[in-house]
Order: C-alpha cells, then sequence, then structure tokens
C-alpha cells in the first residue's frame, strides 16, 4: 500500500503495465503539442505580445506622454475633462497609467497599426482593454511598446486590473477606434 | 564516532515515547502526535478566520450586496489571500510532513523541542502579520507588489513564518535519516512519505525565494534599501508564491494515495510510474514562477515559453499521471474488493458516505477537471493575454487550492482524527454531507469566477460599475450574474467549511475516544472484507486486471482537455492582432 515501504525491495525493476504506459506516452505527446503550439503562434499566430522593452524614468514618460497630447489633442472626452487625442494613422502613441486614471483618451483609427508605449508613473497598474479583453502589465521604469492594429470600431474601456490602492476601481480610461471615413 | 552517534541515537530513542496504533499496528511517537495535533489546530483555526474573509470578499464582489466600504474589502481580501493561502494551508503541510515520516515510518521524531520553535516561529509571524493586515496600514494584497509599501512587520511576520516552516521541513529530514538509522522500516520509504518528501523539497526552494525577496523588502521598508525593481520583486516572489502552490499539489497528491490506500485498500499501480511522476515535480514544478508574468514587460518570449509550460510540460505530465494512477489504483483495489462488475461498480460502490474517501475522490476530479485544465490553458504564454489579472486568474486557483488542496485536507482530517487525536468523529451525518456541500460550493465559486473572467471582470476589484469613475464603462450583464452567483456558492461553501471546523473542533473537545475495538470503525465505512493492515499483497500492476473505468474517466477528462485548450486559441485568434 501507499502507506507501506513498497513490497518489492527492487521496485524500479517492476514491469510497467501497458495501459499505464500508453497513457504516459499520450500525456507526453499532448504537452509536446503544446509546447510547439505557442512557438509556431510565434510565428504564424497574430496576437503576441511585444518584447519591446526601455528601461525610462517614470517623469520622463508622463513629460512625453504630455508633449504627445498637447500635439495632438482634439477636444476633451465628454464631459470628463479627460484630453481626447487623435495622433495620426499608423504613428507611435502614448498611454499612460497612474493613480488612478489611464491618460489621455485615444482615437484610433480601425485597421492602422500603432506603436503603442505603455508605462506607469508611480504603482503598477494592470491594463484591462474591454470587452475585447486584453489585459498588460504596465510597470514603473519600464516603457512597453505594444504594435497593436485595433481590428473594430467602437468605444473601448479601459480597466485597471492591478490592484493599485484605495481608488484602484475607479481607475478607467477609454479608447476609441473610428472608421477610416468617420476618422477624416 | 560511530558509536557516540549510535548511543545519541539510543537515548534519543529511549527518550521518545510511544503508544501503539490499534488500526496500523504503528509505533506513534507521543512528541510526533502532540506537534501534528498542534499545527493542525493551528492551520483549521486560521481556515476558519480565513474563510470568514473570503466570504466577505465574494458577498463585496456580488454588485447587489456589495457589502463592505472599498478600504475594507482591500484589507480583507489581503487578509484572505494571507490565512488561507498561506497559514491554513502550510500548518497543515507541516503536519502533514510529521506525519508521513515520523508516524508512516514508525519511527520517532528528530528534534520534537525544535518543533515547538518551529511552531512558536509560524505562529508569531502569522499573527504578526495578521496584525499588521488588521491594522489597516498593509493593504497591499497577499502579492504586496513594490513599488506599494506595507508596515515592515507585514514582512517581518512572513519572514518569520517562513523560517519557522524551514525549520519543520527540516526536522521532516531529519527524522528520514533517523529512522532510516535505526531500520524503522523495510526498504525504501513509503510512496506517500515520498510525495511528502517531494512536497519538502519543493518548499525549501519556495521558502528560500520567500526569504530572498522578502528580506530586502523588509529592509526596504524600514528604509535601509532606496528601491526594489519591480520585475525582479515579481520574478522572486512568485518562486515563492507559485512554487507554494506545488508543496500543495505534491502534499495533496500524497494525500490522494494515503486516503485511497486507508479506505479502499488501494496500492500504486507502479511503484516506478507514482514515484517518477512526483520526480517530475521536484524537478519542473518551481519553473512556474512564469505564469505570472506572461504578459509582464521585459522578459524575453523564450524565457516564457520554457518556463510557463515547465520545461514542455514535464510536470503536467507528472499531475496527468496521477490523474490516471490514482483512481486507477482505487479501481484495482476495489475489483479486489469484490466489485468486478461493468466498468464502474467499482466506483459506483466506492465508500461514498465515508467522508474521507468521498473528499478525496472530489478532490481529484475538481482538482483535474476544473484546476488543471484551467491552468494549462491560462499558462499558455499567448492565451494568457485574454486572462491576466481578471477574475479567471483566481477561478483557475480556487479550483486549485480550495476543492483541490483544501477539500483534500479537509477529508484527511476524518482520518487523522481517529487515528491520531483519538477520537470517534462527531455528527457522523453531517460529516457524511460536508464534503459534497464544500465541493459544490467551492467548484461553483471557481467556476463562475473563471465565468466572469472570460468576460473580462478584473479580480481584485470593489466595484465593477465603476460608479465612481471619471470614464464610465460597463460589463457586460452576465458578468453580474456571475458574480452573483459566485457569492452563492460561496455562502454554500461557507457552510460546508464552517461544518469542517465545527465537526473538528467538537470532536477534538468531545469526541468520543477511540479504543482497540471500534478503531477501525472509527475510520468510517469501508468496502467489506477489507482490513486496513493486512491488505491485497501483490503488486497492482501485475498486468492481470483491466481498468476500463479508468480508461474512460480519463479519456473523458482527455478529451475536455482538448477542446477547452483549441477553443481558447480561436478567441486568441479573434483579438486584435498584436506584435
Amino acid at each position: 500500500m501507499a502507506i507501506q515501504p513498497p513490497e518489492t525491495r527492487i521496485w524500479w525493476n517492476e514491469p510497467v503495465a501497458r495501459g499505464e504506459l500508453v497513457w504516459i506516452v499520450i500525456a507526453f505527446l499532448w504537452g509536446v503539442i503544446m509546447f510547439f503550439m505557442m512557438i509556431w503562434w510565434h510565428l504564424e499566430g497574430r496576437q503576441n505580445l511585444s518584447t519591446e522593452v526601455y528601461r525610462i524614468a517614470p517623469d520622463v514618460f508622463v513629460s512625453r506622454t504630455e508633449a504627445f497630447t498637447e500635439t495632438y489633442q482634439v477636444g476633451e472626452e465628454g464631459e470628463s475633462g479627460v484630453p481626447l487625442v487623435r495622433p495620426p494613422p499608423g504613428s507611435d502613441v502614448y498611454l499612460l497609467g497612474r493613480l488612478w486614471e489611464w491618460w489621455p483618451v485615444l482615437e484610433l483609427e480601425r485597421g492602422q497599426t500603432y506603436r503603442l508605449h505603455l508605462s506607469s508613473a508611480d504603482w503598477q497598474h494592470g491594463l484591462s482593454l474591454q470587452p475585447v479583453n486584453i489585459n498588460v502589465q504596465v510597470h514603473p521604469g519600464i516603457e512597453h511598446v505594444l504594435t497593436i492594429t485595433p481590428t473594430t470600431s467602437g468605444v473601448f474601456g479601459i480597466v485597471c486590473n492591478e490592484f493599485c490602492g484605495a481608488g484602484h476601481h475607479q481607475m478607467t480610461g477609454r479608447i476609441r477606434v473610428v472608421d477610416a471615413a468617420a476618422g477624416g | 564516532m560511530a558509536t557516540s552517534a549510535a548511543q545519541a541515537g539510543m537515548i534519543g530513542a529511549l527518550a521518545a515515547r510511544f503508544r501503539s496504533c490499534p488500526v496500523t499496528g504503528l509505533q506513534i511517537d507521543l512528541a510526533a502526535e502532540r506537534l501534528i495535533k498542534a499545527n493542525a489546530i493551528a492551520a483549521v483555526v486560521f481556515l476558519a478566520i480565513g474563510g470568514v474573509f473570503g466570504l466577505l470578499v465574494a458577498l463585496t464582489r456580488w454588485p447587489a450586496v456589495h457589502l463592505l466600504s472599498s478600504d475594507m474589502f482591500y484589507l480583507v481580501l489581503t487578509a484572505h489571500g494571507l490565512d488561507v493561502l498561506l497559514l491554513w494551508i502550510i500548518f497543515f503541510e507541516i503536519a502533514v510532513l510529521y506525519f508521513a515520516s515520523a508516524i508512516l515510518l514508525n519511527s520517532r521524531l528528530a528534534a520534537p523541542r525544535l518543533g515547538w520553535v518551529a511552531f512558536a516561529l509560524m505562529l508569531i509571524g502569522g499573527l504578526l502579520t495578521n496584525v499588521a493586515v488588521l491594522q489597516g496600514d498593509s493593504s497591499v494584497m497577499f502579492t504586496s507588489y513594490v513599488p506599494m509599501q506595507a508596515s515592515p512587520n507585514f514582512y517581518l511576520g512572513l519572514i518569520l513564518f517562513a523560517v519557522g516552516a524551514l525549520i519543520g521541513c527540516c526536522i521532516f529530514l531529519g527524522t528520514l535519516v533517523i529512522a532510516k538509522d535505526e531500520q524503522t522500516y523495510e526498504g525504501s520509504i513509503p510512496l506517500v512519505t515520498f510525495g511528502a518528501l517531494t512536497a519538502c523539497i519543493i518548499a525549501f526552494f519556495t521558502l528560500a525565494s520567500g526569504a530572498v525577496i522578502l528580506i530586502p523588502t523588509w529592509l526596504w521598508s524600514l528604509g535601509y534599501i532606496s528601491h526594489i525593481d519591480t520585475v525582479m520583486y515579481k520574478l522572486v516572489w512568485w518562486g515563492m508564491g507559485h512554487s507554494s502552490q506545488q508543496i500543495n499539489v505534491s502534499a495533496h497528491v500524497a494525500i490522494w494515495y494515503l486516503i485511497a490506500a486507508v479506505t479502499v485498500g488501494a496500492k500504486p499501480l507502479s511503484e516506478k510510474v507514482s514515484r517518477g511522476a512526483f520526480l517530475m515535480y521536484i524537478l519542473f514544478l518551481q519553473l512556474a514562477s512564469a505564469h505570472h508574468m506572461l504578459v509582464e514587460p521585459g522578459l524575453s518570449s523564450e524565457w516564457k515559453v520554457f518556463n510557463t509550460s515547465y520545461a514542455m510540460y514535464l510536470a503536467v505530465l507528472g499531475s496527468m499521471i496521477h490523474g490516471m494512477t490514482v483512481p486507477g489504483a482505487i479501481e484495482a483495489a476495489q475489483r479486489k474488493n469484490g466489485y468486478v462488475n461493468g466498468a464502474f461498480e467499482w466506483l459506483r460502490k466506492a465508500p461514498w458516505n465515508n467522508p474521507a474517501f468521498a473528499g478525496m475522490f472530489l478532490s481529484l476530479v475538481l482538482f483535474g477537471f476544473l484546476g488543471g485544465i484551467s491552468g494549462v490553458v491560462l499558462g499558455t504564454e499567448q492565451i494568457n493575454i485574454m486572462m491576466h489579472n481578471t477574475l479567471y486568474v483566481p477561478g483557475h486557483f480556487h479550483a486549485t487550492v480550495v476543492t483541490g488542496t483544501t477539500l483534500a485536507f479537509m477529508a484527511v482530517t476524518y482520518l487523522v482524527l481517529p487515528l491520531i487525536f483519538q477520537r470517534e468523529v462527531a455528527f457522523p451525518k453531517l460529516a457524511r454531507i460536508q464534503p459534497y456541500l464544500f465541493a459544490i460550493g467551492a467548484g461553483g465559486i471557481s467556476l463562475f469566477m473563471m465565468g466572469a473572467g472570460t468576460l473580462g471582470v478584473s479580480r481584485r476589484h470593489w466595484d465593477i460599475t465603476f460608479s465612481d469613475a471619471t470614464l464610465a464603462f460597463d460589463y457586460p450583464a452576465a458578468a453580474f450574474l456571475m458574480l452573483g452567483l459566485n457569492g452563492l456558492f460561496a455562502i454554500l461553501a461557507t457552510v460546508g467549511g464552517a461544518l469542517y471546523v465545527i465537526i473538528a473542533v467538537w470532536t477534538i473537545l468531545f469526541g468520543r475516544r477511540v479504543t482497540a475495538e471500534n478503531a477501525l470503525a472509527a475510520l468510517g465505512p469501508m468496502p467489506p472484507r477489507l482490513q486496513v493492515h493486512t491488505a491485497v499483497a501483490e503488486y497492482g500492476s501485475a498486468g492481470t486486471w483491466h481498468l476500463p473505468g479508468t480508461y474512460i474517466l480519463i479519456s473523458v477528462f482527455f478529451v475536455s482537455f482538448v477542446l477547452y485548450y483549441f477553443v481558447n486559441w480561436k478567441y486568441l485568434s479573434e483579438l486584435w492582432p498584436m506584435g
């Protein structure tokens, strides 16, 4: 029994029944398939997280995001007072996470590929773009450049899904994706 | 030297006092027994406290109830993680280690006084961290990601606790040495002890990782260190945080084998295969730190792919092997007990009214189907983008740690009470339904949290209506339904958990004493003709048996696994392209 020493002293030479062997082989092969699935997706799949990353002082990132916002601001998002920014299609865009907002609101064009620069001014935050459900961790001091192509138009919410203190649940943001004609 | 060592051993052996177990005939070291009791009781107390916190969390996340204020919610959530994930489980595991060494090996426990030092350190550490959290200035979540800072005592308590647990692990290893030296058993250690050894080895890695990161973080909180790198913190912290869950897996798999052995007389189909599967855990499980860093900046894809897959899923292979050999061993034993009809008579006529067996089998099934499959999918590098930090994550780990580990620990308690505490389990009718209540409740919360996570709902979030946010956002209505159901099933799980605590405490305080006459009966209903100490003699895997039931079960498991895995790849392919 499992609570007693093995009955045969040389237990490592006992034969293994066929059923067990077959299952081990199946389980092993399944592991190999799952392993190569991830590698294959890097080669053929279109959803892979960028590994383009830079060290950056948080205040430098904040000032870059502010400069970016100033350049391309087209108005304010509703009554919120948050700047609405419409960068040129296919350009570099900045999104800052800080206590407790995602700033600014971006207006992107559907089908265009953007380089999204992402970082935090203070603590760790979690970028959670909904309802597409894309979730990326955001660190202070690290600039993460995602190459991203919005393929659906509409208004998308950004939630913070990394706990960041008392106002964590108020930390939201927004990305608007417009069709080329409307975006003009 | 040799003589004096032998003499010291002799003196130690004489100093130990034993009683004889009426069921197994094993010599039970009373010092070990006392330590097992103390650690098990501490575990149950922290389960009770942490369980109440868990209910409060679930009731707050239920939008229609929304019980606590936001500050209290984050405080209680921090305490919940701490008390159940760390204190309940590790205290119980230390008890398991002492049991699997001193008791199963028929030996005295190494350095029992040191065992009390370990216990005191763990208790003081646990209380210190709890007090720090309850004072309200350490609501940093169980993970305490820098640069968010808790009060110094939060970290200090964790460090003391870890040191205590490390001493416990050393005592376990010392006991193995003593037992071998004093020849208290023949041949190799039993499989259950081997599983406990696996847990112990992983615990060393885990606790060392914890020390490596928590000591500098503690010094940082005191102002002696100016900066802790956020990515490095996470990488090393999860060397503790995730690997400690692998201690749980090893421990509860060992307990599955233990309960199967005691209740139906199951023996490993093949010692070699089952031990090999544990060896896979030792070699590869620690890589899982990566599971929490798949959408993190600053780590290469190569590193992520290799680590998240435990080097080509070799640790998953270990679990899939146990997933076959545990039910296989039960089927083989039950067929020897005379249940040979059809594919499933062995399972139908298993002792379902024995809470130890019922809890064990439910733990096995729920851990495999809910926890195992979701864990592999969640831990797939690219798929993680759709799930990271959503409620899918707690959904997954409630399936592993609650329906898997906690339920297995509850189940084995129904054997520990008569064998170690020498008390008959009180309220046997309630005990009979307890594992089912808890399994349905905990299975429900796992499932509905995963459902909410699939809909994008964030974990660790007080208000999914975003009523105070500048930019409003609405989750789909179905997410609210999921969280409501989560709350309902949390209540059910709490009832099951409370029953467990009440039964255990009542049994210890007022239970009828177990004597030689009623010792076997006190272990609960078992298949007829079976006696624990004279169970089937020859090897399980002699090749003479067939296990059709087990093959059907694992086929169902495998098909579910493959389908769910590829369905998630399909969802991923519909996401906005990224690169």
